[in-house]
């Protein structure tokens, strides 16, 4: 919704208080106005009013800051890092755009060639560190085996796992050998963990902060503030604000009370129960950004009874999603459909929703041989976000198929450890993948390190065949049967999707905005810019 | 004068001793502690990017799976050298504290210096004024601020004079490139907090202490002879409250190092309670240890203080039976 929609519905607000406006017309007016904005507020959809400004600073009250930060983009793990580091001072060779496909960002131009084993990048020209160094072929090579010791604990590890060798041709040109084919490769190197930093003297790279982003760092205190001055040499028409403030408000009152005093413009993750206050202010608004990350209910395919099919099944069937995004995300969340593939991903397969229905339920439990079961679902309030919640919901809805569901109650530390990937059935907070190659090999092949407890040949040999194809109709078809296969085989319930929930100032703008990551894919610090 | 000075050197230098073996004591039940939680450094660092390769060589670079024990014992000699070790994210210990317990002890400070003298007067002016108006208003308005937890202090007075009045910021997140006078008005919010706070306490106490020690009969003595009230409560009565007084100071300034967290998380200010809780969610035990022994050490510090004030005092605490 813009500004001039909430002026106008506050001062029908206004009529209404005063008795000047009767409340059925405040509600045909109301709903005519938030019509009329519905196209401007859908999630992402560009802002036509407002063009991008230059100048000013942009302050971010984020609650995820360690004293522990530092500059080896191996250890970089939270938004903070990611978009005040990566996004804010380095570039990485791609970068993925707020629609989701994949544009060059170092790099000018890519070509796969043996089945999308070798893959050649050509880096752009003329561009430089903010020391006025120029960017080699040579410094992309170490920013990427930095990640490859054999002792390496970086996060970033998975990625480059699958790399084989790098060679570098000239200053401009960098071939990467893969173990086998990923037509994904380009996406991947899109990590914030893979950041390009200068080849230090000696081999390795310097870990200062020079970089070759939209802003250099000006100063940065562990655990408090990072903050960010433009760059004037940058290699795009960007970045629009002249400095960057990233603040750490690690309570979650105290990083509303900071937007609500003009401290800070933006904050992350806002809590549900908070939405009703900030909508009611015409000084801010909510940003709900589609994103990957989802609430689910996780099953042990190996373990008796959800080893059957039917028993999956009617266990999905049981559970009413809107029910339970009503009453415990407050309507906060995308219905899930027993399938871990997000909506704006590229390769996502719609399917018909899975509805809740106590008649299916019972019809595969029957198949299954059985009339009632009782299972235990294990949850802890950091499993999710009102997991438990969900839990016991979930419990009324399958009561009337015959299927008991226990909620057992783990403790919240420690849950991670000692119940996830353990217990049979259990809760997840899933924060996804931005590519489904990539969320499929994290979780559900066989070999998957994650893998919870649930195999399928057909699937791991679908798998095998998109990762090396790099006709992308041939990989829909592919992707679309292995989702297919996650729905009605798999062993996983989604709950929800859940949005990226931002509390921002009026004064800020943004265009589209990417959601496979937070922080417009960590890219905030460039793309958006302040209209005051 | 010998004679008298020893005995109180020797009583020091044995409860400095006791000290240093509580402060080892406290390290030794932290380490166990934190030994004994689920989770480690490794998985809380990864996150989702946790595969057991990347945990397994992050665990072994820190040398964290060795026993708890023998981490603790190598942990513990470093220590004695004075030698607080790197964090896990592999910063000095000291580095990651350092600046923050600066912040905590410049808040602390800025507050103990109004709060002392100001709590002690008006504890004074209370026992002198017994019954009266301002003792009647003293004990009330300090026994409602002392009821209620310091986050709610703490909100009402960020709500009255950041959120409505708007004549302080409503954050303390005070920088090292921020000039003093900057830094000075970002914390007046959390200063007027821990004085609300710690004002009642002491005001109380020293109310107490002093009419205590006004219902001995020696007081009944000098106001037979004759001695004014405000004489009496100051010649006669506070000498022999101050053993009291100074307990009940050293508890608050103690607290004002290690336990002002719940303030510092309300007004984000950068103190070095904020750098243990952070340390604890990410399981980094060298940083928690270190911050186990600054609180401590701050405790048996200005107890150890307090003794000894007490002892000067009244000598006759000496010779316990």
């Amino acid at each position: 919704m813009n500004e001039s929609h909430h002026h106008q519905i506050d001062a029908l607000a206004h009529g209404l208080r005063r008795g000047t406006l009767s409340r059925r017309e405040f509600l045909l007016r109301t709903s005519a106005l938030l019509a009329a904005s519905a196209a401007a507020t859908l999630p992402g959809a560009a802002r036509a009013e407002d063009t991008p400004k230059q100048g000013g600073l942009f302050r971010l009250g984020l609650h995820n800051a360690s004293q522990n930060d530092n500059l080896d983009p191996g250890t970089w793990s939270t938004s903070w890092t990611g978009a005040g580091f990566n996004g804010g001072i380095f570039n990485n060779l791609v970068e993925i755009l707020p629609d989701g496909s994949v544009a060059g960002d170092l790099a000018e131009s890519w070509e796969p060639s043996e089945a999308a084993k070798v893959w050649r990048f050509k880096l752009k020209s003329g561009i430089t560190f903010h020391d006025g160094r120029g960017l080699r072929a040579e410094d992309v090579r170490q920013s990427i085996e930095h990640h490859m010791k054999p002792d390496s604990t970086s996060g970033g590890r998975a990625i480059v796992e699958q790399i084989d060798s790098i060679a570098t041709e000239g200053d401009d040109v960098v071939i990467f050998t893969l173990k086998e084919g990923n037509a994904d490769f380009p996406y991947l190197l899109s990590d914030y963990h893979l950041s390009i930093l200068p080849a230090a003297e000696g081999g390795g790279i310097d870990m200062s902060g020079n970089g070759t982003g939209a802003f250099k760092l000006e100063s940065f205190e562990p655990g408090i503030a990072t903050k960010l001055v433009r760059n004037p040499n940058y290699h795009k028409p960007l970045p629009y604000f002249d400095e960057v403030e990233f603040i750490s408000i690690p309570d979650a009152t105290a990083r509303l009370n900071a937007l609500l005093t003009g401290e800070v413009d933006f904050i992350q993750d806002i809590d549900i129960r908070n939405v009703s206050m900030i909508e009611g202010s015409s000084d801010f608004h909510v940003q709900r950004v589609p994103g990957l990350r989802h609430f689910s209910f996780d099953m042990d395919t190996r373990v008796a009874p959800f080893d059957n099919p039917d028993v999956r099944l009617a266990l999905k069937y049981a559970l009413d999603r809107d029910d339970i995004i009503e009453k415990v995300f407050l309507g906060e969340g995308r219905k899930g459909n027993d399938n871990p593939v997000s909506q704006i991903q590229k390769f996502s397969h719609e399917m018909p929703q899975r509805e809740y229905s106590i008649e299916k339920a019972k019809e595969h439990l029957a198949k299954a041989g059985l009339e009632t079961i009782t299972v235990e679902l294990h949850v802890a309030e950091n499993a999710f976000a009102g997991a438990i919640e969900a839990a016991v919901l979930y419990a009324e809805h399958a009561a009337p198929a015959g299927i008991t569901i226990n909620v057992v109650r783990e403790a919240a530390d420690g849950y991670w450890e000692n119940v996830w990937l353990k217990k049979p059935f259990a809760a997840v907070d899933w924060f996804g993948r931005a590519t489904v190659d990539w969320l499929f090999s994290t979780i559900y092949t066989s070999d998957a390190p994650w893998n919870a407890g649930w195999s399928n040949a057909r699937f791991d040999e679908l798998h095998a065949l998109a990762r090396a194809e790099t006709d992308d109709a041939k990989r829909t078809a592919y992707y679309a049967e292995m989702q297919q296969i996650v729905h009605d085989e798999g062993n996983i319930l989604t709950v929800a999707f859940v949005d990226w929930r931002n509390a921002i100032s009026n004064n800020i703008g943004y265009g589209q905005v990417g959601g496979l990551m937070p922080l417009d894919n960590m890219r905030i610090c460039e793309r958006w810019w302040r209209k005051d | 004068m010998t004679r008298k000075s020893r005995p109180i050197l020797s009583m020091v230098a044995s409860r400095v001793g006791l000290g240093v073996l509580s402060l080892i004591i406290v390290s030794l039940v932290i380490f166990s502690a934190v030994a004994m939680l689920p989770g480690s450094y490794a998985s809380a660092i990864l996150g989702q990017n946790a595969t057991p390769e990347a945990v397994a060589a992050m665990e072994e670079q820190l040398g964290l799976n060795e026993p708890w024990f023998l981490r603790y014992l190598g942990w513990l000699g470093a220590a004695a050298t004075g030698d607080m070790g790197m964090s896990f994210a592999g910063r000095p210990v000291m580095d990651v504290i350092g600046p923050r317990l600066i912040n905590t002890v410049v808040l602390a400070s800025i507050t103990a210096v109004i709060a002392v003298p100001v709590s002690i007067l008006l504890g004074i002016l209370c026992a002198r004024f017994r019954g009266r108006f301002i003792d009647k208003f003293l004990s009330t308005s300090t026994l409602a601020s002392i009821s209620v937890p310091e986050f709610f202090v703490a909100y009402i007075v960020m709500m009255v004079l950041a959120v409505k009045l708007q004549l302080f910021p409503s954050m303390a997140g005070i920088r090292a490139s921020m000039d003093w006078g900057d830094q000075l008005y970002r914390m007046v919010l959390p200063i007027l907090t821990l004085l609300l706070v710690i004002l009642a306490h002491m005001v109380r106490n020293t109310r107490a202490a002093i009419l205590s020690v006004m219902a001995s009969p020696y007081i009944e003595m000098a106001r037979l002879k004759g001695e004014p009230e405000s004489r009496v409560v100051m010649r006669q009565a506070l000498p022999n409250a101050i053993g009291p007084i100074a307990s009940v100071v050293a508890l608050n300034l103690a607290y004002l190092i290690s336990g002002v967290v719940v303030i510092e998380v309300v007004f984000v200010y950068p103190g070095v309670g904020q750098a243990m809780i952070d340390a604890v969610r990410n399981r980094d035990v060298p940083v928690i240890q270190a911050c186990a022994l600054i609180f401590a050490a701050a405790y048996i510090g200005f107890n150890l203080i307090a003794d000894v004030i007490s002892i000067i005092s009244n000598p006759r605490l000496l010779h316990p039976r």
